[in-house]
C-alpha cells in the first residue's frame, strides 16, 4: 500500500468504527470513548517521543500519569486552612530536613575522596536526617490526617482553577523525570525499562500511603470542573431554545403538548450529558493538536534529526561531539512532562483521583502497545495508536461477551462450563491485547503508520 | 532474669524476621534464577517471568485437584508437591510452544534485546490471560497436609519463655526445596557437558557455535530449566501464601531488583540478591518496639513503633535498594554477565 495514503485510510476507518458505536450503541458513549482516546493519544506521543525519536524505554508512564492526577487535585481542591495552621509549620520544617538531607547526601557523595570518611558521613546523615524528620513529620501528619478525616484529612490544594493543573503537571512531572532520568538514562536501555518500572511504583506507593498529601486510597471527589455542570444547562433559557432548536422537526411530529414536553424534557438531559461532554473533547482536542504540532515541529528541526542520529547511532553521534547523555535527559522530560499533562486531564475528566485504579497494565504498558502499533516515530501513527487500542480495550469486552454467547450457544442457560466462560469473557481483552502486539511485531514492525525517512 | 530477655527478644526476632525472610527470600531466589537464566542465555529481560509463575503454579492446582479429587494424598506433605512435576511438564511444554511460535522468529533475525522484551510484554499479556481465564483472578489456597512444625505455644511452653516461635511446615519445605533445586543447577551447571556448553553459549554465542554446540538445543533446556525453577518457586510462594494472579505479576518487580542487584545475568548474585531483598522487605518494615523493650532498662524504652518504613512502602523497598545500586555499584553484587 501507498505509504502516503496509510494515515487517511487508518482515520478514516477509526472514524467509522467510532460512528457504529454511535449509531449502535449511542453518541454518548462513543463521545466518552472519544475523550479518552483523546488523552491516550496524548500519552501515546509523549511516549512516543521518548522511544520513536530518543530510543529510551520508559516503562513508568503509570508514575507520570499519577503525577498529572495529584497536581490536578494539589491544583484544584481548596487549601484546608485548619490543617495548614495547626501542622504546616512541622510539615514545612521535616520538608526541609528532607531536602537538606538530599543535598547534604548529594555533596558529600561527589566532593569527599576518602571512602570510610564518606560512608560514615552518609550514614550520619541519613540517620539523623530520618530522626529529624520523623520528629515533625510523624506527629505533625497525624494531625492532619485527624482533622475531619471522613471529608479531607489532607492539606488541600491551591483553589486554583483545574485548567491551570495541566500546564503545571507539565512542569511537576518534568522535574520528577529529571530527577529520574538522572539517575537511570545511563543505563542500558532494558535495565531503563526495568528502573523506570519500578520508580513508577514508588511512585504509585507515595501518592497511595501518603494521606496528608492525596488523601491515599481514600481517594479525592468532586474536583471543580473546567466545563459546565449538566444540571446548571437543563436549567439555563438558551440550552433548552437551542435543544428545542435542533429537534424542531421531532418535536414538530407530536401532537400532544404533554407528550411534546415530556419528549423535549428528555432531550435536554441527554443533549447536557452530550453537551458537557463535547466541551470536554473540544478542550482535550486543542491540546492534543498543539502537543502534536510542537512535536511535529521538534521532529522536523536540527534537534529532531539529531536525536534520531543518536536513536540510530550513539557512537557516531557521540563522536560527532553530541553529548548523548544531556540529549536524552532531554526528551526524557519533555516526553515526560507530556504524559503529566495527559494524567491532569484524565483526573480533570474523572472529577476524581483514585490513586488505587493505577496499575501498569492499564497505564504503562497499553500506552506502549498504542506506540508499537500505530508506529513508533511517528506522531501520527501514535495519535492513531491512542485511538485504536483504547477502542479495542473498551469494545473488547461487549466483543467477547458476544463470542462467549456464540461459542456456548448450543449449552443449558445453568450449563457450568456455559457460566464459566461467560464469567471470564472479561478477560479476553488481555489476551486480544497481547494477540495484536504480537501479530504487530511480527507483521507489522514499523506499526500501522511507520516513521517518514526523509531522504534529500 | 537478664538473660532471659535477651533470648526472648532473639526469639521474636527469628519468629517475626528470620524464618519469614529466609523461606520468602529462597522463593525469590529461585524465580530470579528463572528470569537470570534466560537473562544469560537468550539475552534478554522477560516481562512475562512473574505470569509464567502464575502458570505453573495454577497448573499445579490443577493437578492438586485432580489428585484430592482422585483420593491420592501425600501424607503430611502438601498433595501440591506431587502435583508439581506434572506442573513443570505442562509448563515447559507450553514455554517451548510459545518459544517456537513466537520467540524463534526473532532469535533467527538477530534482533535487538529491547525488541525481544517487547515481545515478552505480549505474551505477558496472553499468559495473564490464559491464567485468569482458567482459573479467575481470586485467592486460591491449595495448602493441605500439616500445617507446623513448630507452634508458638508448644515452644513457649517447652522453654518456658513469654515468646513464641513458629515454624510453619512449608517454610521448612520452602528452604529445603530451595537448596535441592539450586545445589542441582550448579551442579548441572559447572560439571555436565550440557551445563558446559551452556554457560559457553552464554559467554560467546559465535564461539560455542564454532566447537559444535547445538543453539536450538542450549535453547530448549534454558526453557525446561527456566520453568522448572520458575514452577517451583511459584508453588512455594503459593503454598506459603496463596495464589492470586495479580500478586504473582507484582512480584515481578522484586524478581528484577534482586536479579539486578545481584549482578544480572550471574546464578551465584540472583541467589544473593533475592536473599537481599527478601531480608530488607522484612527487616526495614519491621516493628523493633517489643525487641528493645526487651533489650534496654525501662528509662531507654522507646515511645514510637521504632519502624523504619511503614508497610505501605514494603513493596516499594525492592526498588529503592535497586535504585541505590544502580547509584552505588550499577554491575550489582557479584559483577558478571555470563552465567
Amino acid at each position: 500500500m501507498n505509504d502516503e495514503l496509510r494515515a487517511p485510510i487508518a482515520f478514516t476507518i477509526m472514524a467509522i468504527l467510532l460512528a457504529i458505536v454511535g449509531f449502535t450503541q449511542s453518541w454518548s458513549v462513543s463521545l466518552s470513548v472519544i475523550n479518552l482516546c483523546i488523552i491516550s493519544s496524548i500519552m501515546a506521543i509523549g511516549v512516543n517521543l521518548q522511544w520513536g525519536y530518543g530510543g529510551l524505554f520508559n516503562a513508568g508512564v503509570m508514575g507520570f500519569t499519577a503525577l498529572g492526577g495529584l497536581t490536578a487535585v494539589l491544583v484544584s481542591h481548596d487549601p484546608i486552612y485548619e490543617a495548614w495552621d495547626k501542622a504546616g509549620v512541622g510539615i514545612v520544617i521535616s520538608a526541609i530536613i528532607f531536602v537538606l538531607s538530599i543535598t547534604a547526601l548529594l555533596f558529600v557523595f561527589r566532593n569527599i575522596e576518602n571512602k570510610q570518611i564518606r560512608n560514615t558521613l552518609i550514614i550520619l546523615i541519613i540517620v539523623f536526617g530520618l530522626i529529624g524528620i520523623n520528629n515533625f513529620y510523624g506527629p505533625s501528619i497525624d494531625i492532619v490526617e485527624s482533622i475531619n478525616p471522613a471529608k479531607t484529612g489532607f492539606l488541600g490544594g491551591l483553589g486554583l482553577p483545574i485548567i491551570f493543573s495541566w500546564l503545571i503537571a507539565a512542569i511537576v512531572a518534568g522535574l520528577v523525570a529529571w530527577v529520574i532520568g538522572k539517575i537511570t538514562l545511563r543505563l542500558r536501555s532494558d535495565y531503563l525499562a526495568i528502573a523506570t518500572l519500578g520508580i513508577s511504583e514508588i511512585v504509585i506507593a507515595v501518592v497511595k500511603h501518603e494521606d496528608w498529601l492525596s488523601r491515599g486510597v481514600k481517594n479525592v471527589s468532586g474536583l471543580d470542573r473546567p466545563v459546565p455542570y449538566e444540571i446548571e444547562l437543563q436549567e439555563s433559557k438558551w440550552f433548552l431554545n437551542l435543544v428545542e432548536r435542533i429537534n424542531f422537526s421531532k418535536l414538530e411530529a407530536i401532537q400532544s403538548l404533554s407528550s411534546r414536553q415530556d419528549l423535549l424534557n428528555d432531550l435536554v438531559i441527554d443533549s447536557s450529558g452530550i453537551f458537557v461532554k463535547l466541551c470536554y473533547a473540544g478542550l482535550f482536542f486543542s491540546v492534543l493538536l498543539l502537543i502534536f504540532y510542537l512535536s511535529q515541529l521538534a521532529l522536523n528541526s536540527p534537534w529532531g534529526r539529531m536525536l534520531r542520529a543518536i536513536r540510530d547511532n550513539e557512537e557516531a553521534a557521540s563522536a560527532m561531539g553530541k553529548n548523548i547523555f544531556a540529549q536524552h535527559l532531554q526528551i526524557f522530560i519533555i516526553g515526560s512532562a507530556i504524559i503529566g499533562i495527559a494524567g491532569a486531564m484524565l483526573t480533570t475528566l474523572d472529577g476524581q483521583f483514585t490513586p488505587g485504579s493505577y496499575r501498569p497494565l492499564r497505564f504503562t504498558f497499553i500506552i506502549w502497545l498504542m506506540v508499537i502499533i500505530g508506529g513508533s516515530g511517528n506522531n501520527l501513527g501514535s495519535i492513531f495508536g491512542g485511538f485504536f487500542i483504547w477502542f479495542i480495550w473498551i469494545e473488547a469486552e461487549p466483543l467477547s461477551i458476544g463470542f462467549m454467547n456464540m461459542l456456548a450457544g448450543g449449552l443449558e442457560y445453568d450449563n457450568p462450563l456455559r457460566m464459566h466462560l461467560l464469567g471470564s469473557a472479561a478477560h479476553l481483552r488481555l489476551f486480544i491485547m497481547g494477540l495484536l502486539l504480537l501479530l504487530a511485531l511480527r507483521f507489522m514492525p514499523k506499526g500501522v503508520i511507520p516513521e517518514k525517512i526523509q531522504r534529500k | 532474669m537478664e538473660n532471659f530477655e535477651f533470648i526472648n527478644a532473639m526469639v521474636l526476632l527469628a519468629n517475626f524476621v528470620f524464618v519469614p525472610a529466609l523461606s520468602y527470600g529462597s522463593q525469590l531466589a529461585l524465580a530470579t534464577l528463572s528470569l537470570t537464566i534466560i537473562y544469560g542465555v537468550l539475552r534478554f529481560s522477560n516481562f512475562a517471568q512473574a505470569d509464567w509463575m502464575s502458570f505453573g503454579t495454577m497448573t499445579t492446582i490443577l493437578f492438586t485437584w485432580l489428585f484430592q479429587s482422585a483420593g491420592i494424598s501425600a501424607g503430611i506433605l502438601p498433595t501440591a508437591l506431587l502435583a508439581l512435576p506434572f506442573a513443570i511438564i505442562v509448563t515447559a511444554l507450553f514455554c517451548l510452544f510459545i518459544d517456537r511460535s513466537v520467540y524463534s522468529f526473532y532469535r533467527k533475525q538477530k534482533s535487538q534485546p529491547i525488541v525481544l522484551m517487547i515481545v515478552s510484554v505480549g505474551v505477558m499479556f496472553i499468559l495473564q490471560a490464559v491464567v485468569r481465564f482458567i482459573i479467575g483472578p481470586n485467592d486460591r489456597k491449595f495448602f493441605d497436609g500439616e500445617k507446623y512444625i513448630v507452634h508458638a505455644l508448644d515452644f513457649k511452653n517447652y522453654f518456658g519463655l513469654e515468646e513464641g516461635l513458629t515454624i510453619k511446615s512449608t517454610q521448612l519445605i520452602t528452604v529445603i526445596v530451595a537448596l535441592v533445586a539450586m545445589i542441582s543447577l550448579f551442579y548441572f551447571l559447572q560439571k555436565t557437558k550440557l551445563g558446559k556448553s551452556m554457560r559457553a553459549y552464554s559467554n560467546n554465542e559465535d564461539l560455542a557455535l564454532l566447537s559444535g554446540i547445538n543453539p536450538e538445543k542450549i535453547v530448549i533446556v534454558t526453557w525446561i530449566i527456566s520453568s522448572i525453577l520458575i514452577t517451583t518457586a511459584g508453588v512455594l510462594y503459593g503454598l506459603d501464601k496463596s495464589f492470586k494472579p495479580f500478586t504473582y505479576f507484582n512480584l515481578l518487580l522484586p524478581m528484577f531488583a534482586a536479579a539486578i542487584v545481584g549482578g544480572i545475568g550471574s546464578p551465584i548474585g540472583a541467589v544473593i540478591g533475592g536473599y537481599v531483598i527478601a531480608f530488607s522487605e522484612i527487616t526495614l518494615t519491621y516493628a523493633y518496639k517489643k525487641f528493645f523493650v526487651y533489650l534496654l532498662p525501662e528509662s531507654l524504652e522507646p515511645s514510637g513503633l521504632m519502624q523504619v518504613l511503614s508497610t505501605d512502602y514494603k513493596f516499594a523497598i525492592s526498588f529503592i535498594i535497586l535504585v541505590i545500586v544502580l547509584i552505588v555499584r550499577p554491575t550489582g553484587i557479584v559483577r558478571g554477565k555470563i552465567i
